[in-house]
């Protein structure tokens, strides 16, 4: 297994904490279909999860490199960050087009773990990836902005405090570039659900607390907005690259998992009076999968130097969830097809969390639209659609 | 008061170590390595002793190459206070590395020196009795409860069939055991507050110690590999091999 001596101090520390929540405790919370709330309080404890607010607001100060190796850890421990993961990023919109009030108001807490920025309303049910299409509006009146419409697969609405919502603030029809016209804003999800904000969850494949969102005339303070008006589109892809980036290393960490328990299952299988991992049938496609997830890998790293060094870095945030994603489905699937009928069986983790990964080929973004930003972006081929 | 705490870097307890294949010794590229796990006992005890208002400052030291500084800084995140790096690129003995922690004593005057009880990779159990003598202190050894009081340390160890527990006058070497306590796992605010702590590194040249090996490894060899194992039709037949083949009863 490759060893990676890079950021050691904080793979031993985040891999640690994880230790205290072994295998059963996350089938336990699948079975249940609950939060990981004792984890997550753990993690945000501990300061994991406020790794990139800089230091003059009480967070760590680091890249998105260190970050995703914490989100990669808690993957390879056996765990989710999906649960996580939007405390790590969705601050940046905050931290990059906030006021200074609004800073000074929330990263502090944020950063101390006291308050949850786990959300982000942009897709609509008529709206998927043609965001300038939202049908969601906020309209001023008297010094507040009302907000109409509807969103759907917005996540870790029940287990966050804070939501970055994006709605259109000019109708379509009146702005020059279909990008414009559209603002975000900080909704305080305790004030909001039940004053104008409907929850309805959405069951689903995985253990993922994702929902469908109602406004009805939802008021939001006139000082919630962030940044300009008009500007929140651009706002919201700022963040993308470091969604999918640590997103990327999320599935690198379930990739070297699903290696790590195939590896050890098939040196230990004895099946006609020797292990099945002597069989190349069965060694060479973890062998396999074992190297596209290392090479995936290398790219995910690329995207974090380049965005850590400011950098333009869409492609590569792109390219490395579209390489891991893939890398850690096959892991995943060569993993259930080492385990044999076991890996069917609930107790040996791996349906979960082949169930889990599967995910990141549709989410954040589809495969498809990678291809697309690469065909049209890096190789100048037309627009398909 | 001050305590120095001596951590080694050692193989990863989750490695499953092997030999070179010529046999020359231990295979440690590209191994993962971390603190010797009693020296990490030691050193959170160092710290709920200062926790508790009884320590005042808290010296780790480690002897080795630099790449023993990851384990200092572990030590830091934690929560030590200043680390120490002696730099040597020699695998030392115990007497040897007890020599120069008796120099470190001498420079750092502390009260209380705790140490790991033994490493993982030498197994030894040696160097805190030897500093111990060297120093002319009291030792307890094998602790599982420290309390340190006006006139001394109350240590309970672990002894064969039971505890013992004695009293020791400080200065003193006390060498953990492992149910001394669970240590603490490190946050990302203390990892990156010991990045800015200070790791002081001496050569090992300016201690002037005599560190020469005064023993000669003549081979080393892996334990033979386990058998697979027979399942037996009944009680009778379990009896039977016990006693006639693995001769036991």
């Amino acid at each position: 297994m490759s060893f990676d001596t890079q950021h050691q101090d904080v793979r031993d520390a985040v891999r640690q904490l994880c230790s205290q929540f072994p295998d059963e405790y996350f089938r336990q919370i699948d079975e249940k279909k609950a939060y990981p709330e004792a984890f997550v309080n753990e993690l945000m404890g501990a300061g994991w999860l406020a790794a990139m607010i800089p230091e003059e607001y009480g967070g760590s100060g680091l890249g998105l490199t260190v970050a995703s190796i914490i989100m990669e850890e808690i993957n390879r421990s056996g765990g989710n960050s999906g649960a996580v993961h939007g405390q790590m990023y969705n601050m940046g919109t905050l931290l990059r087009h906030g006021s200074k009030e609004q800073k000074d108001k929330y990263l502090p807490q944020i950063a101390a773990g006291e308050l949850r920025i786990q959300s982000m309303a942009v897709t609509e049910p008529t709206t998927g990836t043609d965001t300038t299409k939202i049908k969601t509006t906020a309209v001023k009146k008297d010094g507040r902005w009302v907000v109409n419409g509807q969103k759907v697969w917005i996540s870790r609405v029940q287990h966050s405090d804070l939501m970055i919502l994006l709605a259109r603030t000019t109708p379509l029809a009146e702005v020059q570039k279909k990008s414009e016209g559209m603002s975000i804003f900080i909704v305080n999800l305790q004030q909001a659900i039940g004053n104008g904000l409907t929850v309805r969850p959405i069951p689903n494949l995985v253990n993922h607390e994702t929902n469908e969102l109602f406004f009805d005339n939802l008021e939001i303070p006139e000082e919630n907005l962030i940044g300009e008006e008009g500007k929140g589109f651009k706002y919201i892809l700022d963040g993308l690259n470091a969604e999918r980036t640590l997103i990327a290393a999320e599935c690198i960490g379930d990739g070297y998992w699903f290696i790590d328990r195939a590896t050890k299952y098939a040196n230990e299988r004895v099946v006609f009076d020797r292990p099945i991992g002597k069989n190349q049938g069965v060694q060479f496609p973890i062998a396999e999968a074992f190297i596209e997830i290392e090479a995936a890998n290398l790219m995910r790293f690329k995207a974090c130097e380049l965005f850590d060094a400011k950098q333009p870095c869409g492609a590569q945030a792109n390219m490395a969830k579209y390489l891991a994603a893939k890398a850690s489905w096959e892991a995943a699937n060569v993993c259930m097809q080492t385990h044999g009928g076991f890996g069917f069986a609930n107790e040996y983790d791996i349906e979960r969390k082949f169930r889990e990964t599967r995910l990141y080929q549709v989410a954040p973004i589809s495969t498809n639209l990678i291809f697309s930003y690469v065909a049209e972006h890096l190789l100048g081929l037309p627009r398909s659609f | 008061m001050k305590i120095v705490v001596p951590v080694k870097r050692v193989i990863d307890a989750n490695v499953k170590v092997r030999l070179k294949s010529d046999g020359s010794a231990v295979d440690s590229d590209n191994v993962k390595m971390s603190m010797n796990p009693f020296d990490e006992i030691a050193v959170e005890e160092a710290i709920r002793l200062k926790e508790a208002g009884v320590a005042g400052e808290i010296v780790a030291v480690s002897i080795g190459s630099d790449a023993c500084q990851d384990v200092l800084r572990s030590a830091l995140a934690m929560g030590a206070d200043r680390a120490l790096l002696i730099r040597t690129e020699a695998v030392l003995e115990p007497l040897a590395v007890a020599k120069l922690l008796r120099e470190v004593v001498a420079r750092e005057q502390p009260q209380l020196v705790i140490c790991g009880k033994q490493s993982t990779d030498g197994d030894a159990n040696q160097a805190g009795q030897m500093l111990a003598g060297l120093l002319g202190w009291p030792q307890a050894t094998f602790a599982s409860k420290l309390d340190i009081g006006a006139d001394g340390a109350t240590v309970t160890r672990e002894i064969d069939g039971g505890l013992e527990i004695i009293a020791v006058t400080l200065p003193a070497v006390v060498t953990t055991d492992l149910r001394l306590n669970s240590p603490r796992y490190t946050t990302l605010p203390n990892i990156m507050k010991a990045k800015k702590k200070p790791l002081d590194v001496i050569a090992l040249d300016e201690f002037g110690v005599d560190t020469r090996p005064r023993l000669t490894t003549l081979g080393l060899a892996e334990p033979a590999a386990r058998s697979a194992g027979v399942r037996v039709a009944d009680v009778a037949e379990l009896l039977a091999k016990l006693k006639n083949e693995a001769k036991v009863i």
